[in-house]
């Protein structure tokens, strides 16, 4: 599996990403980090024990991981549910983020074929 | 000059590869930036705005550039800037903001608070990289443009200066002076000026108007030039169409600079027209050249007019010798040499020994001083200079130094700002309160035990009473140090603004913990005063508090009864001396437990007691209780039996010597009487033949 097969199935902006970074190896590892990245079980966390400040900065963190790694699918959900929780919980926090976590399962999934291959 | 060129070489060659400082708290972001940027800058991560306060706090002339993001935990990157513009360190670290965020009101929000630069994510790092190296580019040549103008400042001041020096002398020169004369106007002038707006805002002076008057008093005589050579050296008196002409140079010199082709609203020409015209106008409106009266006269003149007679007092002319300095101000404040406002003559004598110190430094350390002053002045005139690239490098040197010493002192040593609240510790005084070195807002942190408000509140406000000049204080203060309370001693210093008048900003200073110490201390206390058998207070501590009673409380009953143990010789003979002190123990506990907490109990020889009371309406209850509580038990086989005397203040009088000595006469009468009771002083008890008063 290639870098951009890996971004084609988390639904992501290769040709973007590798416009803005300026090696494809910076992407790979950037990309692979993104497995270690605290943020998403901060989220998890946090909306389990409702403390919606936390959560908002973990969605905002996730939302600009993914900026910068052209994440585009992972971004779009993130983006939404970060501003549902800007100033507290909103009713359609907790639908958005059962979507986050999906698409989250489907980036990781993603990337994790994409490093089985590498080894 | 050399030596500063030599520190600007140092300088360049000490350059070292330029520091970046990247605050984020999603360390995916922070790494991205730092291989994006780390081939050509030394990197710092900070992952909360608290971090990285406190790393500007530390190193902020190393940094170059920040990196700030926005949302974050502790403190966002909002709240970092705020805290930059207080402390103003925006002026010289350029900040550039990325975010996420890319609503337009933040964007404007973060220019508002001064960042350099805004980059929204995602971001290009080609961008990112490109306008990182423009931004340090940028600000390592203004630091540079700064620095040379700051030079050319100082010369350029150094040269008008100059100017008005040579001018000065060649006047005084012609006018036979010390040479000096001018020099100690313009020293005396900025004193008195000094003083006056500590007293009065009533002129609106500032600083910088000190300085130009300081410096615009030099020109005080130079109408002087106009005027012939032997009047002005005339060794004796001037007759009156002399002294007319010799009037003039006020007049002559106000001309001169009216008559100036150019510069003619340059304040500075403004106030060396004011001196030199009005210098030898009187308060009262008895002076020349305009006979102007009180405040029409501008303050300027006032003030080197003072100095001017001062300082005419004080030196040798040819026609009269020096005088003291304590004469030159008697005669000035009494009017002997002209008439001075009533405020002007005040500053005259607050400053009065200041300027006998001046003078007595000689001309040599005034010029260093003013040529210093100057440069200051220049540097606080102008904002942009106030941290050129060399000043920052002797201050680094300087806080390496400290920060040397403060590892190895292993004391506790704190710094506190005012704006914003906030407490920086020493490495190793953090570590042993356990606490971080940087503490926001210290009164308001709950995780912070050691500098809570209600504690340090009494020391602060003693704080705010130093001076300037007495900045230094030293407190005990008990402090919460992992859950205890312990006393600390407090060595600090109060941090003064340069300001007229100063304004408190802070304190520096160390804590030692001196529970210890002042345990220690107490338990000696303890130890002087206290019986150290029974543990009830000895004779001289019950008596001081007895007569601190009587002398606080004069008007309360009290009765003082003093008692020993029958028959006590044989406990101790026929059990020994062991079980002697156990039978003194046992009753002292008794004694105890039969007094108010008020009374006071002593033992005050082998078996010898007292017990000072307070009692309500019946002395004879009172005593009752007591006696019986001490009488008629027995203890491991022996019979404790006890004689009383008693003694009331209502009948002897409130002397601790008369009450003791009338308490046994009673005792010594029950004695003689058969042992085993108490008896209560009155006047039919008559010193027996052979009792002689018993001395304490």
């Amino acid at each position: 599996m290639t870098l951009q097969e890996c971004y084609l199935a988390l639904d992501g902006d290769f040709e973007d990403v590798k416009h803005r970074l300026p090696t494809d190896r910076m992407v790979q590892k950037f990309v692979l980090k993104f497995l270690n990245d605290p943020s998403y079980q901060l989220l998890c966390d946090s909306m389990e024990a409702g403390n919606y400040t936390d959560a908002f900065r973990a969605a905002h963190t996730i939302k600009g991981v993914c900026q910068n790694l052209s994440f585009t699918r992972l971004l779009a959900s993130g983006e939404k549910l970060t501003e549902a929780l800007r100033d507290g919980p909103t009713p359609e926090a907790p639908a958005l983020f059962t979507q986050v976590q999906a698409d989250y399962r489907q980036t990781v999934d993603a990337i994790r074929r994409f490093q089985e291959e590498l080894d | 000059m050399a030596g500063s060129f030599k520190v600007r070489m140092w300088f360049h060659l000490a350059k070292e590869r330029q520091k970046i400082l990247i605050v984020d708290d999603s360390e995916m972001n922070r790494s991205i930036l730092t291989d994006i940027l780390g081939p050509e800058y030394d990197i710092i991560e900070a992952e909360n705005g608290l971090q990285a306060v406190a790393t500007l706090q530390q190193k902020q002339e190393e940094i170059s550039l920040v990196l700030l993001d926005i949302v974050m935990p502790e403190m966002d990157g909002f709240e970092v800037l705020q805290v930059m513009n207080e402390q103003r360190w925006i002026e010289n670290v350029p900040v550039i903001m990325i975010s996420a965020e890319t609503r337009s009101s933040r964007v404007e929000q973060a220019y508002e608070l001064g960042v350099v630069d805004f980059i929204a994510r995602p971001f290009d790092a080609r961008v990112v990289h490109r306008r990182v190296v423009n931004t340090i580019l940028l600000y390592d040549k203004q630091a540079k443009l700064k620095e040379m103008v700051a030079e050319q400042i100082y010369e350029k001041e150094q040269n008008s200066g100059l100017m008005v020096d040579i001018l000065s002398h060649i006047v005084e020169f012609r006018n036979g002076e010390s040479g000096r004369h001018v020099l100690h106007v313009r020293t005396l002038t900025e004193l008195l000026l000094r003083r006056l707006i500590q007293k009065t805002d009533r002129y609106h002076l500032k600083q910088k108007d000190i300085s130009a008057i300081g410096t615009a008093s030099a020109l005080h005589d130079v109408g002087k030039i106009a005027i012939d050579e032997r009047i002005l050296n005339k060794p004796g008196r001037l007759t009156s169409e002399e002294f007319a002409i010799m009037k003039t140079h006020t007049t002559v010199g106000a001309e001169m600079l009216k008559n100036l082709p150019f510069h003619q609203e340059h304040p500075m020409v403004k106030l060396v027209y004011q001196i030199c015209r009005w210098h030898h106008e009187r308060y009262d409106g008895r002076g020349y050249p305009d006979g102007l009266v009180g405040e029409q006269i501008p303050i300027a003149a006032q003030v080197v007019s003072l100095a001017d007679v001062y300082d005419a007092l004080t030196s040798e002319r040819v026609y009269k010798k020096a005088f003291t300095h304590e004469k030159a101000v008697e005669m000035i404040t009494q009017g002997e040499c002209g008439a001075f406002s009533p405020l002007m003559l005040e500053c005259l004598r607050d400053i009065s020994g200041q300027i006998e110190k001046e003078f007595l430094n000689g001309g040599q350390t005034q010029a260093q001083q003013r040529e210093l002053h100057s440069i200051s002045q220049a540097m606080s005139q102008h904002r942009e200079l106030s941290a050129s690239h060399r000043t920052l490098q002797l201050l680094e040197h300087e806080r390496m130094k400290y920060s040397f010493f403060a590892a190895m002192s292993q004391e506790i040593q704190f710094e506190y700002t005012l704006l914003p609240p906030m407490v920086t510790l020493n490495t190793w005084g953090a570590e042993r309160l356990g606490v971080s070195e940087v503490i926001m807002d210290p009164y308001h942190d709950p995780q912070n035990q050691f500098f809570r408000m209600e504690d340090w509140s009494d020391f602060a406000k003693n704080l705010r009473c130093t001076t300037p000049e007495n900045p230094l204080i030293t407190q005990e203060v008990r402090l919460m140090f992992h859950g205890e309370q312990r006393w600390f001693r407090v060595i600090a210093r109060a941090i003064w603004s340069s300001d007229e008048p100063p304004q408190y900003t802070g304190v520096i200073g160390k804590v030692v913990d001196v529970q210890e110490t002042k345990t220690r201390m107490e338990s000696l206390q303890r130890m002087a005063s206290h019986d150290s058998l029974t543990g009830l207070l000895n004779l001289s501590s019950a008596r001081k508090r007895i007569e601190e009673r009587l002398e606080q409380e004069p008007e309360g009953d009290y009765a003082l009864a003093v008692f020993d143990l029958d028959r006590f010789k044989q406990a101790n003979d026929n059990f020994g001396h062991s079980f002697g002190n156990e039978v003194l123990i046992h009753v002292s506990e008794k004694l105890r437990q039969s007094v108010r907490t008020g009374d006071i109990v002593a033992r005050y020889g082998g078996d010898e007691f007292f017990v000072f009371l307070e009692y309500s309406h019946d002395i004879n209850s009172a005593i009752d209780r007591i006696f019986h509580s001490l009488s008629g038990e027995e203890f491991k086989g022996f019979l404790i039996s006890a004689s009383m005397g008693v003694a009331q203040a209502s009948v002897v009088g409130t002397d601790f010597d008369t009450l003791f000595h009338a308490a046994d006469m009673a005792l010594y009468d029950v004695k003689n009487t058969g042992r085993g009771t108490f008896r209560i002083y009155d006047e039919s008890i008559e010193a027996l033949p052979g009792q002689s008063q018993r001395s304490l």
